[in-house]
């Protein structure tokens, strides 16, 4: 081992216990388990800066949140996966005597016959072990079953719904008036102001709808060249999803920017106590 | 006495941020121009400048509702007292930050109203972060409101739009109980309430899969329930195609928590002194923009300037 990195190492572990014992110290007679929420608050920070520090360069504080932060995904979506999925959903539906032991409140059946139990629930238990199947090399084919299950329920389920709202919605939405209802001169004129229920903006929103849905699918129809008209209304397509792809950036911008804002405020706020939330 | 009285450390802080920030472009201005390239290490320090030194002086600036914020807004004013509002909370703690404080004043609003309201999550880390929400909003601000008749809290439930899809026809087939393990029968709220349809407005607030066009999908458009989100910036640009006829309005980013903050302390001065993360987060948003801009530029002056000195 280098000795900078030695010293480096060595600062950290330094920085972190005087952290831990400042803030242990400032929530002493504030909070219950001071020493506790010292240490994590304090552990919070040092997982904050050693995410950023990959901005400087890769390093192994930056390695260590990462595979932190993987191994807790992954623990923590396992244990919601059976503490929800299966105590959640699977157990209250198929035995009273189980669904008291996790204490989750029995949901009866509505099958009346000489079997009171909901047995259609043990087809997803079944399916759910051919899943597990993957793990093994040579039955991991059997998996398959489940697996086309769930794509083929997945595209049934969501086909019509889609086929719905994002295309026959989408298509109505997109006819809208060029021409909206006269109001008179003075109306359409008083409207310049862009006043979002001007008459003057409505239509020329609806335009800008017209003409950019058009010309946007002009730009991806390729079995006609792209010259003359077409190639002028392709070249307005590209601008059209320009705009949008720009808007995109901007607002994904915003969306970085907010959450290096809720990373600072923290280590100013509760790490540091330099400002008040 | 000569006016300098009323200047105070804020105001101070905040002009030494502009004039760091302001300066430090100016001087990345002249570099690029005579032909330097900037370490992409100073950017990240900018970056980091411009965002860090507003969060510490605050900076806050007015901000006038859009369209999208406004139809939400006046849809919540519009509703009559005591009518249903189911609200999902459907984000992580990285999305927090963005969303939470649109979730927060859709609770208080909601509340203050007399409207009753239905929590609920499709997201596992989305009952943490209501819990977080509830303690903070409903029982500090509104402690007299009263569980199960006031509001009710149903919880978290695996499933993601599968959920929707039973919820649309029947809640009670996915939510027999709330969290506290109360059948939804015994919860006066339920009364009369069998399914998605019967709330008056469905309040989404995410970012993710499932989230609002999941909500659109399977309850929205099959159930003509009306629905309005508050989602993180990177999803807002995908909703848009739906507003105003599937979805009726839209929060956002920061933006549009901050518009819709600044509406809520406007018509209901109560809740002046309660905490407004969205408006707190508009300044350093601006900087951060600004820098981001003017680094833009700097990066086009760099490349005209390389590409004159390159051979033709």
């Amino acid at each position: 081992m280098r000795r900078s990195t030695i010293i480096v190492l060595f600062a950290v572990v330094v920085l972190f216990a005087v952290s831990w014992f400042a803030k242990a110290s400032a929530y002493n007679g504030v909070q219950e388990d001071y020493i506790l929420r010292g240490f994590l608050v304090t552990i919070s920070a040092f997982l904050t800066l050693a995410v950023l520090s990959f901005l400087y360069a890769d390093n192994p504080f930056y390695k260590f949140a990462e595979h932190l932060f993987v191994g807790i995904s992954a623990a923590f979506w396992m244990c919601m996966g059976f503490w929800s999925t299966i105590v959640g959903n699977l157990i209250p539906r198929i035995s009273s005597s189980l669904s008291a032991s996790f204490k989750v409140p029995y949901i009866p059946s509505e099958y009346v016959g000489p079997f009171p139990i909901n047995w259609v629930f043990f087809i997803p238990v079944i399916f759910g072990l051919l899943l597990l199947m993957r793990l093994s090399s040579k039955l991991g084919w059997i998996s398959r079953w489940s697996l086309a299950f769930i794509v083929g329920t997945t595209a049934g389920l969501n086909f019509v719904r889609y086929m719905r709202s994002d295309f026959i919605e989408q298509i109505s939405s997109t006819f809208v008036p060029l021409l909206v209802e006269w109001r008179g001169i003075g109306s359409f004129i008083s409207d310049f102001n862009l006043n979002i229920a001007g008459q003057f903006v409505v239509m020329l929103a609806n335009w800008v709808i017209f003409l950019g849905v058009v010309c946007g699918l002009i730009y991806f129809f390729f079995s006609k060249e792209h010259t003359g008209l077409t190639g002028r209304a392709s070249r307005f397509g590209i601008w059209v999803l320009m705009v949008t792809f720009g808007a995109s950036f901007g607002y994904t911008v915003m969306g970085r920017v907010s959450l290096l804002v809720g990373r600072l405020t923290f280590l100013f706020s509760d790490w540091l106590g330099l400002i008040k939330q | 006495m000569f006016g300098i009285m009323a200047i105070s450390f804020s105001d101070i802080g905040v002009a030494l941020t502009l004039a760091a920030i302001g300066g430090g472009l100016v001087w990345l201005t002249i570099r690029s121009v005579k032909g330097r390239e900037v370490p992409r290490r100073l950017i990240f320090a900018f970056v980091f400048v411009a965002v860090s030194l507003p969060v510490l002086f605050p900076i806050t600036f007015k901000e006038r509702m859009t369209p999208t914020v406004k139809a939400v807004f006046d849809k919540i004013e519009s509703l009559p007292p005591g009518s249903r509002v189911l609200m999902s909370f459907d984000f992580d703690p990285a999305m927090a930050p963005e969303v939470q404080p649109m979730a927060d004043a859709y609770m208080r609003h909601c509340l203050s109203k007399g409207h009753r309201v239905v929590f609920m999550s499709l997201w596992a880390t989305g009952q943490a972060l209501m819990t977080t929400s509830l303690d903070r909003v409903v029982r500090r601000e509104f402690s007299q409101k009263v569980n199960g008749v006031d509001y009710a809290v149903i919880g978290y439930k695996a499933g993601n739009e599968g959920v929707l899809n039973v919820i649309v026809t029947d809640i009670r087939k996915m939510f027999p109980t709330d969290v506290n393990t109360v059948p939804l029968d015994s919860l006066p709220i339920f009364d009369g309430v069998r399914s998605c349809k019967d709330f008056d407005l469905v309040l989404t607030t995410g970012g993710g899969y499932p989230g609002a066009k999941e909500w659109v999908l399977f309850v929205g458009d099959p159930g003509n329930v009306p629905i309005a989100s508050g989602v993180a910036a990177v999803t807002a640009p995908l909703l848009y195609p739906y507003y105003p006829r599937q979805i009726l309005g839209i929060l956002g980013g920061i933006k549009g928590a901050a518009e819709y903050e600044h509406e809520l302390v406007n018509r209901y001065p109560q809740f002046a002194d309660t905490p407004a993360p969205g408006l707190r987060m508009m300044g350093p948003q601006t900087l951060a923009h600004l820098v981001i801009m003017a680094f833009i530029i700097i990066g086009n002056i760099t490349y005209f300037r390389s590409r004159k000195k390159e051979p033709v």
